[in-house]
């Protein structure tokens, strides 16, 4: 699976095509686009927020699943990089009348979308709309099942690097539902990516995945002893689902147990943060006064993913499917020679 | 090849750049990399206060479709109010002036300045657009495949030398 999502998501020469699953992204391609998104969040300080990169290019969101804060930030993301946005609202469109995935995407390439926002319910969608997609054209995974939100978690990098910087030395819990958050998954695969080497999941043992220590996650069942002495901690939302079957008795005794109140945090680090992807059930997995609390940066998450997702929107736009296409494509005059990663020089790249 | 002494260049800038701005309360400018060395040199020669600007045109590159977006993208950042501003911008070397249009563009979306000259200390020529400036370092012919890099050791003394680009 692995090998897939990597000669999936990534072009010939390394470089970002699709982004469906932050497992198999390269630690350097990672830092590219935190790095990118610093960019962006300086263009979000000023009077005019937009750029224009994107110009002409039309990016498609297709929500196939319910979305406030996921589609909002991407159709922010998309306005800010001057391209042209398009919201599907699906429930109303052809696949309710029963047209498949594939014919909806076949229809709107025809329309020249040049970048498709996928979320779906079912795990695997995007992977299925990558395989099937022009060279030209692009997916990005906004959530997909129970698999990847990989937006999600490189902007949850994002907020850690902003607020805790190098990734090694960190101490990060990830608390809740472990076993059905796409959240979690593509938060682990990033944090291990980046070289976390103290990384812990924290739930009830029913709703934990087997194979987390194979990984290198440390599996705590208590809530104290899963965030001592963190820096990180990330919450995760309780479906409410859950608690209709047998894995968890009841929203009151998951706070007892799971809750994130400001008597647990004190077994955290003094200045940890705490996180969450949103949107919070206030007293189900974290209590209110911790959620508006000062180690609380949830809502500064919300304004760094906007800049991550500019990033990945221009990084997968500026991707050409043949690794030659680039230069067979370069006009003649404008010749680019490639940028140098050697910060004590610098090129007349384009004169 | 081609010597270029880049520290005596660079002092052939200054006196012109000196020449010119007689009088004037000038904001400095630089495009990443070498434009903002060559800036923050300027600002200590020629005694300007306020802290100098910088610009990464990455976002505004009219080449986005061929050739993507730059690796080693970095913010930009103007510490000044460009309404009205009176603005030297400063890059290492002038080329097709496509770059110099890039940073332009991205310097009207922070504000209306009032008036923009452009220092260079290089200009290679193979302009591309209508753009021009006398506050040149020294003016060089280069064959197209060839390269003019710049770069500053651990002395802040600037070095320029010439490239061959790999494949052409």
């Amino acid at each position: 699976m692995q090998v897939l999502t990597e000669s999936l998501q990534l072009n010939r020469d390394g470089a970002l095509h699709h982004l469906l699953s932050t497992e198999g992204l390269p630690r350097p391609l990672i830092e590219r686009i935190l790095t990118t998104a610093d960019g962006f969040i300086a263009v979000g300080t000023r009077e005019v927020k937009s750029v224009p990169l994107l110009r002409g290019r039309s990016v498609f969101n297709l929500f196939f699943e319910n979305s406030t804060r996921t589609r909002t930030t991407f159709e922010i993301a998309s306005k800010r990089l001057s391209a042209d946005v398009y919201n599907l609202n699906i429930a109303a469109s052809s696949t309710a009348k029963g047209e498949s995935l594939l014919d909806t995407i076949d229809n709107l390439t025809a329309m020249q979308a040049d970048i498709f926002v996928v979320r779906h319910s079912q795990g695997g969608a995007p992977y299925l709309i990558a395989r099937h997609l022009a060279p030209h054209v692009h997916v990005v995974n906004a959530g997909d099942g129970r698999h990847a939100h990989p937006t999600q978690a490189l902007l949850d990098l994002y907020t850690i690097r902003h607020y805790k910087g190098a990734f090694p030395s960190l101490s990060v819990a990830v608390v809740g539902d472990i076993l059905n958050s796409r959240v979690a998954r593509s938060d682990i695969h990033a944090l291990l990516a980046m070289g976390v080497t103290d990384l812990r999941a924290v739930g009830p043992l029913t709703l934990l995945p087997t194979g987390l220590e194979q990984m290198g996650v440390r599996v705590c069942t208590r809530l104290e002893e899963g965030i001592r002495n963190a820096d990180v901690i990330i919450m995760l939302r309780l479906q409410s689902e859950r608690m209709r079957g047998a894995l968890l008795p009841s929203a009151q005794e998951y706070f007892r147990n799971y809750g994130l109140t400001p008597q647990a945090l004190r077994h955290a680090k003094p200045d940890c943060i705490v996180m969450h992807p949103g949107p919070m059930n206030r007293g189900v997995e974290i209590d209110s006064t911790v959620a508006d609390g000062p180690h609380s940066v949830i809502l500064p998450q919300v304004s760094f993913g906007i800049a991550v997702r500019m990033a990945v929107l221009s990084m997968v736009a500026s991707s050409q499917r043949s690794g030659s296409h680039r230069a067979e494509a370069a006009a003649p005059g404008s010749t680019v020679p490639h940028a140098r990663a050697n910060a004590g020089e610098s090129t007349a790249r384009l004169g | 090849m081609l010597e270029l002494d880049a520290e005596s260049i660079y002092f052939e800038l200054v006196r012109r750049v000196r020449e010119h701005i007689v009088g004037r309360s000038l904001r400095l400018v630089g495009v990443h990399t070498g434009g903002v060395w060559l800036a923050e040199r300027l600002r200590v020669d020629l005694h300007i206060e306020p802290e100098v600007g910088i610009l990464d045109v990455s976002f505004y590159r009219d080449d986005f479709g061929q050739t993507g977006l730059s690796r080693g993208v970095r913010p930009s950042r103007i510490p000044f109010d460009v309404d009205g501003a009176d603005i030297l911008l400063v890059d290492d070397v002038l080329y097709t002036g496509r770059t110099v249009r890039a940073a332009m563009n991205e310097l009207f979306d922070y504000g209306r300045p009032a008036r923009i000259d452009l220092a260079v200390l290089i200009d290679r020529g193979g302009r591309e657009l209508p753009i021009s400036t006398a506050l040149i370092g020294r003016t060089i012919e280069v064959p197209a495949d060839v390269s003019v890099v710049l770069s500053r050791d651990d002395q802040q003394r600037l070095h320029l030398r010439l490239e061959r680009d790999p494949g052409g």
